[in-house]
């Protein structure tokens, strides 16, 4: 059987696909990639299905061994790439051959890799995942350095780097000299619960990372929220990117592992296609709010 | 009940109560195993609302929705989970005074009906049984334990439920079980999902095992 080996686990790498969605009643969060562009194109260049289990790493990459040959993939963040200490590119199949590193260093722009092998990590799926789910602590464990990973067998071939058409769902690299990104929004459930300036407030101001962000949530400092209603309300349902406004009015967008219920009131929602580039965001961006339609 | 918009894929449906959360549920499970429903991820029944997630088009189902007439169906009897508990939890004293009965009528009261599960949430596992009489509904403690372990039996507020694993929470532990409330080598990991029917057995004597009695899919034990 195909392997490959965790050489170097870096900040927080995990295993992750499009996550165990349908499990909310039991209180399963629905985990899977945090930018899953970034996650479906890498599974495309090795010909895999955009469901195939890929490698999504944190801030500082990864390294992996190939213990057979196998053809890889790096997508998501900016990040120097190198096969055996050699420049590799981005977005495009490298073919490793057995005993050969693959190393991800540090992302210049952006958050997360995603690291796709033909075959697909094989880890055994739970609940239908094989996501690793830090909120509940379903699915693999994050990975260690050592760790050894099972790959499946490789289904269609690679497919080379110019069939596909890249772009780099990232925010600015240097957040103190860039200009601010902007999420859309749709309103959420619980307009009543805010007066009309919270609105105004989430709009018209920047919002800036902060560094508790994680694959629960995108914390924001900024200007608060005020609330109208009580502290908390009782827990309802939650949506993937919903915008929670707790007691101290600074906003929270939901993630992949988001807790399948809140206590606290959804003044907005970020609609799903733009949480990569959100999730994407590191410590630090600024980012701007624009209200779109439904 | 309000319809409420939540972003471009989602409703959530604010219900006057808990009772007509459960019949909403109920009912969209009915039309979603009849195939009555268009395709969606998940339908999440919570203490005031349900959340219908993952709907191409939410408006179609948000106009349909008030039209429906929803009932309270008794649960399935065949259907019914039964737990067995040793109550010998270590709040047991202060529940008692708290419901104003002897410490030993602890398990009489609470084991006395059947209980339905309005919503899970918390932690995988974890369901909020309704069914005890609002005289014995009491508050939260005021500060709740680091740790309780797996199979605590618990009361706060209208719910009882069974820590699923060993985790915070504020609730008083009346009694304990070996009941397995999430396993996910079962083909359904959650011993209680919502519209579950449950009962508690007592067990008299602390060396009885407990566990739980789970009905088949044929509804034969």
């Amino acid at each position: 059987m195909t392997a490959i080996q965790i050489v170097r686990a870096g900040a927080l790498t995990t295993v992750q696909d499009l996550g165990r969605p349908g499990y909310a009643h039991l209180g399963v969060p629905r985990s899977g990639a945090l930018d899953q562009a970034a996650h479906r194109l890498a599974n495309h260049l090795v010909g895999n299905e955009p469901g195939a289990a890929t490698l999504e790493t944190t801030l500082t990459g990864v390294t992996v061994r190939a213990l057979e040959p196998v053809v890889v993939a790096v997508c998501g963040a900016v990040a120097p790439i190198r096969r055996d200490g050699h420049p590799a590119p981005w977005a495009a199949p490298i073919a490793l051959n057995a005993g050969e590193t693959l190393d991800i260093g540090s992302a210049t722009q952006g958050v997360h890799n995603y690291v796709a092998f033909a075959g697909a990590i094989a880890v055994p799926p739970v609940l239908g995942s094989r996501s690793t789910d830090l909120l509940s602590g379903l699915g693999p464990q994050r990975l260690r350095d050592g760790d050894i990973l099972p790959l499946g067998n490789p289904g269609s071939p690679p497919h080379p780097a110019d069939t596909y058409p890249v772009t780099v769902t990232a925010p600015d690299p240097e957040p103190n000299h860039g200009s601010a990104f902007e999420l859309p929004i749709l309103p959420g459930p619980r307009a009543e619960h805010f007066p009309d300036l919270a609105w105004q407030v989430l709009t018209g101001n920047e919002y800036t990372v902060s560094q508790h962000s994680n694959r629960v949530a995108l914390r924001l400092e900024g200007p608060p929220l005020r609330r109208t209603g009580p502290d908390t309300i009782p827990s309802e349902g939650a949506v993937l990117g919903a915008i929670q406004v707790p007691a101290d009015g600074l906003p929270i967008v939901f993630l992949a592992d988001h807790p399948p219920t809140g206590g606290y009131p959804v003044i907005a929602v970020v609609p799903v296609a733009a949480l990569g580039l959100a999730a994407q965001a590191p410590p630090g961006a600024r980012l701007r709010f624009r209200r779109v339609e439904h | 009940m309000k319809i409420l918009r939540y972003g471009a894929h989602a409703l959530l449906v604010e219900c006057a109560d808990l009772a007509e959360v459960t019949a909403l549920h109920a009912e969209l499970t009915r039309r979603r195993a009849a195939a009555a429903l268009p395709p969606l991820d998940d339908i999440v029944p919570a203490e005031r609302t349900v959340l219908i997630d993952g709907i191409a088009e939410p408006a179609e189902l948000a106009a349909d929705l008030p039209t429906w007439s929803l009932s309270t169906t008794p649960a399935d009897r065949a259907q019914i989970v039964d737990i067995r508990v040793h109550y010998d939890g270590p709040d047991l004293a202060e529940v008692a005074a708290a419901w104003n009965v002897p410490t030993a009528d602890v398990a009489k009261v609470h084991s006395a009906r059947e209980y339905r599960v309005a919503f899970c949430g918390f932690t995988p596992g974890f369901a909020y049984l309704v069914g005890l009489p609002e005289a014995y509904h009491l508050p939260r403690r005021p500060t709740p334990r680091v740790s309780i372990p797996a199979g605590s039996v618990a009361v706060a507020g209208p719910y009882t439920g069974v820590y699923p694993c060993s985790s915070p929470g504020g609730w008083h532990l009346i009694g304990t079980t070996d009941a397995d409330l999430w396993d996910l080598d079962r083909p359904g990991p959650a011993l209680l999902e919502p519209g579950s029917a449950v009962r508690f057995i007592p067990m008299p004597d602390a060396d009885t095992p407990t566990g739980a009695d789970i009905p088949t899919t044929n509804g034969t034990r």
